[in-house]
């Protein structure tokens, strides 16, 4: 069973490695889902999936400015914030498909993928769940003097959850070092965001006193950029931020989603694909920087992904006396 | 001070509770507590009185009026590294907490493969007849005890109150820890000493012989009474308080109805689908063959609880209601 790896690295790094983490660490999110959705429609995996196919800039460069200790909530899309975090592939794929080598011992499943030993509080099925997990880490870091940051991310769903807005206003009374994170892919399942949000989303942030920002979800440099600043400033003891990532959901709200024209339509989903996919942005700046290797790198990743796919596939599942055990600690 | 004076040192139920607190943050710098109007004001019940004198606003944490919000921020605590005691103020209001207490706290261990873990827990109140209507007056302890993951603790005395909620705060688990409103002033013996009390233990308040009655909270004391006037009618009567509903000490219980072959529950919540029943079921299901009477039980009646005093006043049982109910099953 392979180890997590972190993402960050304490040392520093030239900008070049740094790139190449990141556009991996994408591409692995990418294929990763790829095979979840292969797993899924060959029968092989049981319950729901969630893909964060074409969201990937987003986990990739907020993680990207974290430390290995800070926190991270995530959410039912949340396959990719979790890997973004340093999860191990096998363990992941293992959870996926309910067994005992999974992250939660096959009792999570592709929702409440949680793991301490990277700082993943857990993904949350209920949206908007996690708002108060996150503040409350982010609470518990201030008190302990730890120096951890939480990053609390969430669909623009959830900005229909009063629970956000009561800890976005203690968080921003208290000075809590969390990031809010709202990734806008468009669509709360399968209606417009636009029929279900009214007014100005930044706005109801600084209406707390958070400082808030958007940014192009698509491309994974600025969403770095963004997230190191606004995790700094959180580091520093200078309060909480929201940052509004514009993005799309490349696939239905589910794997089981496949007639989606009665809410977008294909022209539009063909559009965001063609010339918004985030790793197509990057790669192709990657490119232009005269950065080589990047189909080899595929094909190394790909290797990753299908051992780690063979190992969850051949592992067992949890003993049936298991059910009872872990109710209590 | 003099020995004697110590082990008859008598504090109120709320006294009791502000000591185990005060206990807890002194060995523990992890404890914390949170809520409404906890610290200048010392809750409305004044419970807290005097605690932030000593730990401070840091500590002693008011919050904005969003229990939902505040126990979120709770379970999230909890799980990296602290030990927060929330305050609802009125039990009414676990409906805000729910997803936090329901959907998060009680299944984050679980759902975690074991991994993470919420030692929290939550402090609220029940209780009717305090003329405060329809949503201040209600006893909802059994939503909470339908769902895996949580403990839920009724203390009738100042003495459990404060073994109790101290090891209810040393819990790795979440705790739901349910205050009688109209007991905060309920005086009783407490220990000068410290001593905790563990959760899942019945106790017998009065042993008897010929009926068993089953009490929680604020009804250990009209069972108490009961008992006394069934006394009159020579019926010898039990009175045990499981204290926590969950993990409930179903042995005691089972044990007293086999001894005594009558069996009245008496809770403050709800009787359709509530604590009552289960109490009932487990004392049926395991003491049925020495049983002489199907159990009875005795809740709270089916309304939303009324303003007015007559109207409310029978809404929950009283001494006089269950010393008939008691006298007619033994009749």
């Amino acid at each position: 069973m392979s180890t997590a790896i972190h993402p960050t690295k304490s040392e520093p790094t030239s900008q070049t490695e740094q790139w190449l983490r990141m556009y991996r660490r994408m591409l692995m999110i990418r294929l990763f889902e790829e095979h979840v959705n292969d797993l899924y429609t060959r029968a092989l995996m049981p319950g729901l999936a969630h893909l964060y196919s074409g969201e990937e800039a987003i986990a990739v460069g907020i993680c990207e400015a974290l430390r290995p200790d800070d926190y991270i909530t995530s959410t039912h899309r949340g396959h990719g914030h979790c890997v973004a975090k340093g999860a191990a592939l096998d363990r992941m794929f293992a959870e996926l498909l309910g067994k005992e080598a999974g992250y939660c011992k096959g009792k999570g499943g592709s929702m409440h993928i949680a793991d301490p030993d990277t700082g993943n509080l857990g993904a949350n099925a209920i949206v908007g769940g996690s708002a108060g997990i996150a503040t409350g880490a982010a609470f518990a870091a201030k008190r302990l003097g730890n120096g951890r940051v939480c990053i609390c991310f969430f669909g623009e769903g959830a900005l229909g959850q009063g629970v956000l807005y009561e800890v976005m206003n203690m968080a921003a009374l208290w000075k809590l070092p969390v990031v809010y994170v709202c990734e806008n892919n468009l669509y709360n399942e399968y209606t417009h965001y636009n029929d279900t949000t009214a007014g100005d989303i930044l706005t109801r942030a600084r209406g707390f006193g958070l400082e808030a920002e958007s940014v192009d979800g698509q491309d994974v440099r600025a969403v770095n950029a963004a997230a190191q600043k606004l995790i700094e400033r959180a580091r520093a003891g200078q309060g909480p931020s929201f940052l509004l990532a514009n993005t799309y959901r490349f696939m239905g709200h589910h794997v089981g989603d496949v007639s989606r024209d009665y809410y977008r339509s294909k022209q539009e989903e063909a559009g965001w694909k063609t010339e918004r996919d985030p790793l197509k942005l990057f790669g192709g700046f990657l490119g232009e920087q005269g950065i080589a290797g990047l189909d080899e790198m595929q094909a190394e990743v790909n290797a990753e992904i299908e051992k780690a796919v063979q190992f969850a596939l051949a592992a067992p599942y949890p003993a049936v006396d298991k059910v009872d055990q872990d109710i209590y600690a | 001070m003099p020995e004697a004076a110590v082990a008859t040192r008598e504090l109120t139920l709320g006294e009791a509770v502000r000591e185990a607190l005060a206990e807890e943050m002194r060995r523990d710098s992890r404890v914390f507590v949170i809520g409404e109007d906890v610290a200048e004001a010392g809750t409305a019940f004044k419970v807290l009185s005097g605690l932030v004198d000593e730990f401070g606003p840091e500590r002693v944490l008011d919050t904005p009026i969003s229990e939902a919000g505040f126990t979120g921020i709770a379970v999230g605590a909890a799980m990296t590294g602290m030990r927060p005691v929330v305050d609802i103020m009125f039990g009414d209001f676990i409906g805000l907490t729910m997803d936090q207490m329901v959907n998060q706290a009680a299944k984050v261990h679980y759902m975690s493969g074991g991994k993470w873990k919420v030692p929290m827990v939550m402090r609220a109140t029940l209780g009717a007849t305090r003329r405060s209507a329809a949503q201040h007056s209600q006893s909802l302890h059994a939503w909470f005890c339908h769902v895996p993951g949580l403990k839920v603790v009724l203390p009738s005395t100042p003495y459990d109150a404060k073994g109790l909620l101290k090891s209810a705060i040393r819990d790795e688990n979440p705790v739901v820890f349910f205050e009688d409103k109209m007991m905060f002033r309920f005086k009783g013996p407490v220990p000068a000493e410290e001593y905790t009390i563990p959760l899942g233990v019945a106790d017998i308040k009065r042993e008897g012989t010929d009926i068993t009655l089953v009490a929680t909270s604020s009804m250990v004391h009209v069972a108490l009474g009961a008992a006394k006037l069934l006394e009159e009618y020579d019926i010898s009567a039990e009175v045990i308080d499981p204290r926590t509903l969950w993990p409930l000490d179903e042995k005691t219980l089972i044990d007293s109805a086999r001894k005594t072959s009558h069996v009245i529950v008496i809770d403050e919540g709800y009787g359709r689908y509530g604590a009552t029943a289960e109490l009932a079921s487990v004392i049926a299901e395991g003491a049925f063959f020495d049983l002489e009477a199907p159990v009875k039980r005795m809740g709270a009646m089916h309304v939303p609880i009324p303003f007015s005093p007559p109207l409310e006043d029978v809404t929950v049982p009283t001494e006089r209601t269950v010393f008939e109910a008691a006298r007619a099953m033994c009749g």
